[in-house]
């Protein structure tokens, strides 16, 4: 049992990182994350677990101090507030073609531009959809509390480095604001040199020693044939992760007829407005997707064969109803609700627009 | 006459007739030959090779490392 | 002919150094960059640290250094090698990490990045390869371009209206206090090759002693993007480059101040 705490969910990801054996921390203040390195330098874990702690100067700076890290087979990682990882979509693509595990935070505020600072979940598209240039994806984990703040460090890193690829938890401010019990993870030491060389020994730069060739991090190679290759290795993984490794929720499904689906904050209000519709007759579920990609898309096909329609409730102008109407295929009516510019919906105004768009659409 | 007696053997597949050692070198050893290699590049060689002392001067400006050299007192 | 006699391997006295790959270099002939990377091959062997070195390569025409040095490498976006260095160094810091860059890769693209970790005074070595020009891309104006030199979009020459002043980044850095060493080479004959070489092992062994960063500018030719064969490449650097970037350290911190360089490696 985990030691019981109340915390604000950007707190919680840095006593999460300290806890799961983090080697480095790069970042650059933004609101509303910045509690993250704050709460990092106030612990200063270089004194007892040897984790290292920057402040870089800038976003790009702190992805591509992640990008060596990573290439250094260390657990390192970065959080920031979408207009910073906005500005890391290069060293994050690169991150992606060299094949390198580190752990992204997105604490995600509304846009577009400097937007607001209030919370938002329009940064979807950027994360599940490219964001950088380039064929690859993100393992993109989405928080539904302060809980899954603290559990998905860990998964992250170890998805990360399952896969060789970047993961990300794409939470919201709200999430990030939010102060919840929490039983934080017990405390695993930084992997030593030898466990490093055994995980990574294979292609980490840690040194070319007289039994082995060189380790070169690159995501360069001219030749197109052999470019070609490499993508569809990449791809493979993407593969095998849609295979392996969705994860999602169901609530109230067995008997529903309708169904919310949504991530992170939105799935929360969406519980109490299931709640509201129940007491006015309307069955209607909710599908939280915990994993954005690999996306829950056999799950949620699944669920179209048996209900009459689905509103996919995102706190943006409509990105993830994509993936949803991609899954149902045109069986069933799917509509999307949301709040834009920072607002969170509330649970009626979710009930309503299921309401209307949905039910009375039919 | 110098003590000491230098060579250098120089990788002609690997040069790319820049010219550097031909000016790197104190005793105008080295020339750029009329034939090319199987690059197309006029490459470096010993025109006065009794004149070499070894300096290596040659070696250290040459930005493709392709020669060698060798010295010996007489 | 050779003298077959002199020729056995008792008798050598220079060869390719072992750190560097038997890879032909693909860079234009006569061309610095394959000088430098000989160099930092010799101070990696003669130190015998290839096991301790990770390298960081830019983008620009020696992205492909990894080819070359035979060491571990990781290849950096275009101007952010001080970022990666600064993190490895950070991670291991018994390892010798230095970069690798051109001066559109340090001092335009990158220039955040490596005031910065020269600002941090990080435990790092520089190698700053300055041409006065993009190579790679075929011969654009750098932030070093000369006032008046030709480049592919500066056909009429630099205009300082147009396109500001080449910038002196190796005078910048050496204003700051985290760098330790800042020195400006050249490797255009068997002389300056020697110096530079000195320079780059000063820089190297700095890190041992983890006074700050050392910098290591080398000012170099492009044959190609300038236009010039290599020999009157080399000329051309010496009469125009070496008016206005000034050979010779910039700062030592071991001589300049001797006490506080002390209280340093105490
Ligand atoms: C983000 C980004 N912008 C532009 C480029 C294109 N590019 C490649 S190399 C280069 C310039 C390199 O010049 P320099 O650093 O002076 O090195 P040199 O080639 O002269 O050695 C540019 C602009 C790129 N690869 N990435
Ligand atoms: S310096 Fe090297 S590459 Fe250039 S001509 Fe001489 S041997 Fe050939
Ligand atoms: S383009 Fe210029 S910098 Fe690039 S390899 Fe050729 S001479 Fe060297």
């Amino acid at each position: 049992m985990g030691e019981l705490k109340l915390m604000k969910g950007n707190e919680v990801i840095a006593h999460a990182a300290m806890r799961c054996g983090c080697d480095g921390y790069f970042g650059y203040p933004i609101t509303p994350q910045s509690e993250v390195m704050e709460t990092l330098m106030l612990k200063k874990p270089w004194e007892t677990t040897g984790m290292v702690v920057l402040q870089a100067e800038s976003e790009v700076a702190s992805i591509n101090m992640v990008y060596a890290g990573a290439s250094c087979g260390k657990k390192v990682m970065t959080s920031s507030s979408s207009p910073g990882v906005s500005l890391m979509q290069e060293g994050i693509t690169y991150i992606a073609g060299a094949e390198l595990p580190c752990l992204l935070v997105n604490v995600v505020r509304g846009g577009p531009g400097l937007g607001t600072i209030q919370p938002a979940q329009s940064d979807y598209y950027q994360t599940c959809k490219g964001g950088g240039h380039g064929d690859y994806n993100l393992i993109v984990l989405a928080p539904a509390s302060v809980q899954e703040m603290n559990d998905f460090v860990d998964l992250g890193f170890e998805l990360a480095f399952k896969y060789r690829n970047p993961a990300m938890i794409l939470s919201d401010g709200a999430i990030g604001q939010m102060m919840e019990k929490v039983e934080l993870s017990d405390f695993k030491p930084r992997w030593t040199d030898e466990e490093i060389q055994k995980i990574s020994g294979s292609w980490a730069t840690t040194g070319k020693t007289a039994d082995r060739e060189q380790h070169i991090i690159t995501s360069l190679e001219l030749d197109s044939e052999s470019m070609e290759k490499i993508n569809h290795r990449i791809q493979a993984k993407y593969r095998k992760m849609e295979e392996e490794e969705v994860r999602y929720e169901e609530i109230q499904c067995e008997d529903a007829e309708y169904i919310f689906v949504a991530y992170g904050s939105s799935s929360r209000i969406c519980q109490k407005s299931i709640e509201i519709a129940r007491a006015k007759g309307i069955k209607v579920g909710l599908l939280r997707p915990i994993t954005l990609f690999p996306y829950p898309t056999k799950a949620i096909a699944k669920l179209a064969e048996r209900v009459k329609g689905m509103l996919s409730v995102e706190m943006s102008a409509g990105q993830m109803v994509d993936d949803v109407r991609l899954a149902v295929n045109g069986k069933i009516p799917v509509e999307h609700f949301g709040r834009l510019g920072g607002i969170i919906p509330t649970p009626d105004e979710i009930v309503e627009a299921l309401e209307q768009k949905i039910i009375g659409g039919k | 006459m110098a003590k000491v007696k230098g060579t250098i053997v120089v990788d002609k597949e690997k040069c790319k007739g820049c010219g550097l050692c031909v000016v790197a070198c104190p005793q105008d050893v080295i020339e750029l030959a009329k034939e090319v290699n199987g690059k197309g590049y006029n490459f470096a060689y010993m025109a006065k090779p009794d004149l070499c002392i070894g300096c290596a001067n040659c070696a250290q400006v040459c930005p493709d490392s392709i020669i060698t050299v060798y010295q010996t007192k007489i | 002919m050779a003298d077959i006699d002199i020729i056995k391997d008792e008798n050598i006295v220079y060869k390719k150094s072992k750190v560097l790959t038997d890879n032909v270099m693909h860079y234009c002939p006569g061309c610095s960059h394959g000088v430098v990377h000989k160099l930092i091959a010799e101070v990696i062997e003669e130190m015998g640290i290839q096991d301790k070195t990770i390298g960081v390569s830019p983008v620009g025409c020696s992205v492909f250094a990894y080819n070359y040095l035979d060491i571990d490498w990781q290849e950096a976006a275009h101007g952010r090698a001080p970022a990666l260095a600064t993190a490895t160094k950070r991670l291991m810091p018994d390892k010798y990490v230095f970069t690798y860059q051109g001066d559109g890769d340090l001092a335009s693209i990158g220039a955040a990045e490596i005031i910065h970790a020269c600002n941090r005074g990080e435990n790092i070595t520089v190698i700053f390869i300055n041409n006065g020009i993009y190579g790679m891309t075929g011969g654009q104006m750098a932030p070093t371009t000369l006032v008046g030199m030709k480049t592919a979009t500066t056909p009429y020459g630099r205009d300082v209206e147009l396109n500001g002043y080449p910038l002196k980044m190796t005078e910048l850095v050496a204003q700051l206090p985290g760098t330790c060493y800042v020195t400006r080479q050249s490797v255009h004959t068997p002389a300056t090759v020697r110096k530079c070489k000195k320079a780059i092992r000063k820089a190297f062994e700095n890190q041992d002693k983890k006074i700050g960063t050392s910098f290591v500018e080398v000012t170099s030719t492009c044959n190609s993007g300038w236009k010039i064969p290599p020999v009157e490449a080399n000329n051309w650097m010496v009469d125009h480059m070496f008016k206005f970037y000034k050979q010779g350290d910039l700062k030592d911190s071991e001589k300049d101040n001797p006490d506080d360089y002390k209280k340093f490696i105490e």
